[in-house]
């Protein structure tokens, strides 16, 4: 039951044109997925994520999403 | 429980994303919140309008793809009664900051609050007037520093969710950026609420009031916030030394009066009609 739990990962989908540096996701992230590069959200270990969205839900910018299937809609606008 | 997948692109207007607030500003966190609370409730976006006046927080309109309206400073809910009067069939919701709906838009606030008209307002208050570079506000906490009050603001400040109840409204609710889930319900609530609704979402301006209140840090103001907020059924058994400088969070009205567009119909119509 373990194991499985382990392999599941989690799809972390960041917008980068829509971060602005915040740092409200890496500081709210539970596990210490998230980290700054440039000024930017990253994802340090993925395999830290739980899922649980803190991340999404408190950034204000639209620019992090997990397991969201829409995410890809914030890409595509110019 | 895993929470339920938003499609937030459905409901704003993609070619102006990124939005135009100050990084960490929890406007934008708001903004996600009522689209999850407009989601939820499966609102037709050509069914709802979107009213805001001027300030930082009335920027939502230009984001979010509802009928909207941006109007002049602190007349947002005059204009939000004119739409809710001509067309009762709309969902009216209107988006102030703590400046526009309780400085210069005060009194269009009482009196819309003791119309008990089917509006929802939702009041973003950070403490400060950001956009015009941090003048003090009528809800900067006393002792704040801002750019007109250097030496600390003397002035009380308004409890915005009393004054509301006062007034009339039908439901009054107030929440903060830190626990924007019941920030959710709140307005969710607000919207289902048949009357003048007024959610109060206490939010932060780490450029500002932040910045000047030993605050740097966007995660430092969301920190604070979770600090400072007592739920109102714990405010209760505190005494009020205790609650000195908290912020009491909860529903303070959730009462059903007869709605104004309805007395109006019944009333003012019909006897124009001779029916009565």
């Amino acid at each position: 039951m373990m194991a499985e739990t382990k392999e599941k990962k989690h799809e972390i989908v960041i917008i980068e044109k829509n971060c602005k540096g915040c740092e409200i996701c890496v500081e709210f992230c539970p596990t210490n997925t998230l980290g700054m590069h440039m000024g930017k959200c990253v994802v340090v270990d993925l395999d830290k994520c739980i899922g649980c969205k803190m991340c999404e839900i408190r950034c204000p910018d639209f620019a992090i999403f997990v397991d969201n299937p829409y995410a890809e809609n914030f890409k595509k606008n110019k | 429980m895993a929470r339920k997948d938003i499609d937030y692109s459905k409901y704003l207007r993609l070619e102006y994303i990124p939005h135009i607030w100050c990084p960490g500003c929890g406007h934008g966190s708001i903004m996600k919140s009522i689209i999850r609370a407009v989601d939820e409730l499966n609102l037709d976006k050509d069914k709802t309008v979107l009213v805001s006046g001027i300030g930082c927080s009335s920027r939502i309109v230009g984001y979010m793809d509802f009928n909207t309206l941006h109007t002049t400073h602190g007349r947002a809910l005059a204009f939000a009664t004119g739409i809710k009067l001509a067309r009762p069939e709309l969902n009216v919701i209107v988006a102030s900051g703590d400046g526009d709906a309780t400085a210069i838009g005060g009194n269009h606030f009482i009196h819309a609050c003791r119309r008990n008209i089917d509006i929802t307002l939702i009041v973003f208050n950070n403490f400060i007037y950001g956009m015009t570079g941090g003048q003090y506000s009528p809800t900067t906490p006393v002792g704040s520093y801002a750019s007109t009050s250097p030496y600390g603001n003397i002035d009380p400040s308004f409890n915005i969710c009393r004054l509301a109840e006062a007034a009339g409204a039908t439901y009054v609710a107030r929440a903060n950026v830190y626990s924007i889930a019941q920030a959710d319900n709140f307005i969710k609530k607000g919207i289902q609420n048949k009357g003048f609704s007024v959610i109060e979402v206490i939010t932060h301006c780490p450029t500002y009031y932040g910045r000047k209140n030993k605050l740097k840090t966007p995660a430092d103001n969301l920190r604070w916030q979770k600090e400072v907020s007592v739920s109102i059924h714990r405010a209760k058994k505190m005494t009020p030394e205790e609650l000195e400088g908290k912020i009491i969070t909860g529903e303070f009205v959730n009462k059903s009066e007869e709605e104004y567009t309805e007395k109006y119909e019944r009333l003012i119509i019909e006897k124009a009609q001779g029916k009565i």
